[in-house]
């Protein structure tokens, strides 16, 4: 039996815009290498199989989940997770949206959520409600119902899409 | 301050109420900037993590355990046993006073001799993290010899079959007979009587955030404190002195952010016992958090009941009376401290509660298995019983001829006949059953969806649409627990201060777990001292400072928490205008405070500044009559005292379409209405029902767990594991009545539980009325296709 610093492997990325650079075991999953190794809370580990989305992050601008991605694999990577986004005021209008329909309840599958909705919006801001439904179809929440998600992501849609006509 | 000042008008003139208005939730924003903290997102330093070895048997003996190989690798700090365990940690029954007969066998935090369900934690490795710590588990070897397996309940009392607690004498866990009335009459005087078994499967909460504890244990102060994602944090605090034997004052709970919970995380799970005690075994902080292969296998299972009903009715859809026989597996152990004998007691009670026959008789048997432990999960026993008793109420309208909403407006208890105690003692003050259905068949359109489908099918498109009403019990007083020797506190307190600066702290013992407690205190309190919501401020979930009380479970938050709240508030205004008082040298009564200004109460002219009373009351007390002592921070409780619980109503409609070459149900559209009492926060409320009836919809469309004859789970991830995702559910219009109790000041009930309780009945009716020109019927749930397609006998019954 190795030690865990024997088997280990350095990997340099930026996270939310800062260069970061650790010695990492490569079992060690990307999502957890940003709540553990970076204290970067946001993104949630619910299922580590890919199936519930709450460890959603950005990897070189595409939508990943965390718990599929060892952090070796972002190795050289620009990675943004909710911190990041919502720090930038990226999705300030979605926060605000999520915030008066009351498209959350207890938060946890939330920072995924807004990512993933951000995204369905970036790629198509008029998208209609089964579209959305559709599109967050890769994100579980068991608080919602997804009623009041679906509609704060339409309003939000609607919005940047009469903003940018 | 300054700025208030400078913008407030001369004058105030009425005290502003915030209940009954949809404010947003303030702590929103910490949760959308990705910055809640969840138990698994604090770190304390020295910490080690806890992984178990579960067993890989459903039941079977450890003939040994050898620990050496897991011990030798590096980082490992501890390999423990449950004999070792139990040392440190006292084993527990789960069974309830109350419930005549009621047995279960002592359980451990780790298993000792043997194990008696797939995924029964056996031996703890701790180490320097969760990956060295499953590296040992994968080290530790156990010798087993399996046993013969209990898994079907139907079977379960049969003479030959095992005994899985030989010390028990069989594994009927409890039974109950309730009879009400002349059933044999009713149904020699009935023109009909329709019979139906109804098999509802096993299914389980799948919280997003897994169960995860964190105990950190310090020797020299014999202090235990525990982070725990968890609803009932007095309830933990007082089961962990018991058992591990410290006393009740050095163990601290705190809950922050909670990842949902649903009744999952409201009961003693063996491998968060077994983290806390070896927190105090280790002297260092020690972490468990469940993997979601472990959720499946450990938390609670819910339901699994097999229901035979009977009905008897009149020509004209008069219900005479009904007969019920419930069984119920519960896995191998009653869970502590709530009984898993609850949720059939339940389901037998409740289900007559909406109609007026009183010729009622019911039989209840749960039973032991050798599968996951099941107990109170969301709507315990609700579900079940309104998916029985309105699939029967659907049955008589379709054999008679009669319209489903007639069928029911003819049954129900009216009314004119409230208060009313049901056949099975439940006390209802006031519902409004008539009421909500008018309500629902406006916002649905019923009448025209009832067109369309009968439109639609002849073209080939078969639609459905079913009807569940139902009464939800909320906030339940002493009789549901205290009698029963279980120590869950149904009382609970409120603490309010004034700061200095004129703005409001409040302590609770209820708890936020996402349903918005937070802010519906908030919304509370700030009422009823008079000041602006945004300078209040709510903790919860902290044994240390929050006053004594049971956490949020059946509905109680706002009942329970939100009347202490209002008790509490209108103390601390009293004792703010006395202050007041004495400094404007006027008698209290000739003030008012508003908007968080003392006025005069006559002209609402402003007189002082909230943050000025402070000032002078802390800072200045000199200033103040010698004689005068203020007292700006109060405390209030509030216990129901008046009624067993106060139960709520309200009714559904599914709208469903069948795929009658696929059995797939696809889902149009959900209505609910509900009655709450009166509503704190409409939004909140409305986001509640919706919740709740994705939940409702799980358990009868997708949810549940399949078991194999050796009792192993068979599905026990989220790929195979069906949970309703955006894409499945469709918009859910709600709808309110306010009937206020006039049994507590601020009328408050609860809402938490409806949408459980009538989504997969409705569902259910939704289904089979639109099967109903094959002739066809479904009485399983979940509702698969391949229910579907037997019930239309395009696939053979196996």
């Amino acid at each position: 039996m190795r030690g865990p610093d024997m088997d280990s492997l350095e990997i340099s990325l930026t996270v939310n815009g800062v260069p970061v650079r650790r010695r990492v075991e490569p079992r060690q999953s990307l999502v957890d290498f940003l709540r553990y190794e970076l204290e970067l809370t946001g993104s949630h580990v619910g299922c580590e199989h890919g199936a519930c989305g709450a460890c959603t992050v950005r990897v070189d601008g595409a939508l990943v989940r965390g718990c599929l991605m060892l952090a070796v694999q972002a190795d050289g990577c620009r990675v943004e997770t909710i911190e990041g986004v919502a720090g930038r005021g990226e999705i300030f209008d979605l926060q605000q949206a999520f915030a008066e329909e009351n498209a959350l309840q207890c938060g946890f599958c939330t920072p995924g959520m807004l990512l993933t909705a951000h995204e369905i919006l970036r790629q198509n801001p008029r998208a209609d409600e089964m579209e959305i439904r559709k599109a967050l179809s890769g994100n579980y929440c068991r608080c919602t119902g997804y009623h009041a998600i679906v509609e704060a992501v339409r309003k939000v849609g609607a919005a940047r899409s009469g903003a940018t006509r | 301050m300054n700025r208030d000042a400078k913008s407030a008008p001369a004058t105030v003139a009425e005290a502003e109420s915030y209940i009954g208005t949809s404010v947003v939730r303030p702590q929103t924003k910490r949760l959308l900037a990705g910055r809640g903290v969840f138990t698994d997102d604090i770190k304390l330093p020295r910490m080690t993590h806890v992984a178990f070895l579960r067993s890989p048997h459903a039941h079977a003996r450890i003939v040994s355990i050898d620990t050496a190989p897991a011990k030798a690798v590096p980082g490992v700090v501890a390999v423990v046993t449950g004999e070792e365990l139990a040392r440190v940690c006292e084993g527990w029954v789960g069974t309830l006073a109350h419930f005549a007969g009621m047995k279960s066998a002592k359980q451990y935090a780790l298993a000792i001799g043997k194990a008696t369900w797939q995924g029964e934690p056996v031996v703890a490795v701790v180490a320097e993290s969760r990956a060295i710590a499953e590296d040992g588990v994968a080290r530790v070897l156990v010798r087993w010899e399996p046993l013969p397996v209990v898994t079907d309940a139907e079977t379960a009392l049969d003479p030959a079959t095992p005994v899985i607690h030989p010390d028990l004498g069989d594994n009927l866990a409890f039974k109950l007979e309730l009879t009400s009335g002349d059933v044999d009459r009713a149904f020699r005087e009935a023109d009909a009587v329709y019979r139906e078994t109804f098999w509802m499967g096993r299914h389980t909460g799948v919280t997003l955030e897994p169960r995860v504890i964190l105990a950190d244990f310090d020797p020299p102060e014999q202090c235990l404190t525990v982070y725990h994602s968890f609803q009932a944090p007095n309830m933990m605090q007082d089961i962990l002195a018991r058992h591990l034997r410290l006393p009740e004052h050095n163990v601290r709970v705190v809950c922050k952010d909670v990842g949902g919970s649903f009744g999952i995380k409201v009961h003693i799970y063996p491998d968060e016992m077994a983290t806390c005690a070896l927190a105090v075994m280790l002297g260092r902080p020690v972490k468990f958090l469940a993997d979601r292969v472990e959720s499946f296998l450990s938390d609670i299972h819910a339901r699994d009941h097999r229901v035979t009903a009977e009905i008897g009715v009149k020509r004209d859809g008069t219900i005479l009376g009904m007969r019920l026989d419930d069984l119920t597996g519960i896995g191998p152990y009653s869970v502590y401290p709530r009984t898993s004998a609850v949720e059939g007691n339940q389901t037998v009670r409740l289900t007559p509660s909406v109609y007026r026959f009183r010729d009622y008789a019911a039989s209840l048997k749960v039973v032991l298995q050798n599968k996951t432990p099941m107990c109170q999960y969301r709507a315990v026993g609700h579900p079940i019983a309104f998916a029985v008793m309105e699939a029967m109420v659907d049955r008589v309208a379709r054999e008679i001829g009669l319209d489903p909403v007639e069928v029911r407006r003819k049954n129900f208890v009216t009314r004119d006949m409230y208060p009313y105690t049901s056949p099975t003692g439940y006390f209802f003050e006031r519902l409004s059953h008539e009421e909500a259905l008018e309500k629902l068949l406006e916002i649905s359109d019923y009448r025209a969806l009832c067109a369309e489908r009968d439109r639609l099918r002849s073209r080939g498109i078969y639609r459905g649409l079913g009807l569940c009403a139902f009464v939800e019990l909320t906030t339940p007083g002493p009789a549901f627990y205290g009698v029963g020797g279980a120590r869950i506190s149904s009382q609970d307190g409120c603490t309010i201060k004034l700061e200095p600066s004129g703005k409001l702290v409040c302590m609770t013992g209820v708890t936020e777990q996402g349903q918005g407690t937070d802010t519906m205190l908030a919304q509370v309190v700030a009422s009823a001292v008079g000041v602006p919501l945004e300078d209040v401020r709510v903790l919860t979930g902290d044994t240390l400072v929050s006053p004594y009380g049971g956490g949020t479970w059946a509905s109680r938050g706002a009942g329970i928490g939100g009347e202490a709240a209002l008790l509490a508030g209108k103390a601390l205004k009293e004792n703010i205008l006395k202050v007041a008082a004495a400094v404007l040298a006027c008698e209290p009564l000739d003030l008012d405070l508003r908007r968080g200004k003392i006025v005069d109460a006559a002209t609402g002219e402003v007189r002082l500044d909230l943050a000025e009373l402070g000032r002078i009351a802390y800072f200045r007390p000199d200033t103040l009559p010698k004689d005068f002592q203020s007292e700006l921070a109060v405390t209030r409780h509030y216990v129901p005292r008046h009624q067993g619980f106060a139960f709520t109503n309200g009714i559904q409609l599914s709208h469903v379409e069948v795929d009658v070459d696929t059995g797939f149900v696809r889902l149009l559209g959900h209505w609910a209405v509900e009655d709450c009492g009166r509503i704190i926060n409409p939004r909140l409320v409305d986001e509640q029902m919706r919740g709740a009836i994705a939940q409702g919809i799980g358990a009868a469309l997708f949810e549940h767990c399949v078991y194999d004859a050796e009792g192993q789970l068979l599905n026990a991830t989220l790929m195979d594991y069906l949970v309703p995702m955006a894409a499945e559910m469709p918009p859910i219009g709600v709808g309110h009545i306010e009937t206020p109790t006039a049994f507590s000041e601020g009328g408050f009930k609860g809402a938490g539980e409806a949408g459980v309780a009538g989504a997969p009945g409705a569902v259910l009716n939704a289904v089979n009325d639109a099967l109903a020109p094959f002739k066809a019927r479904v009485t399983r749930q979940p509702i698969t296709p391949e229910i579907v397609l037997k019930a239309l006998g395009r696939l053979e019954e196996r």
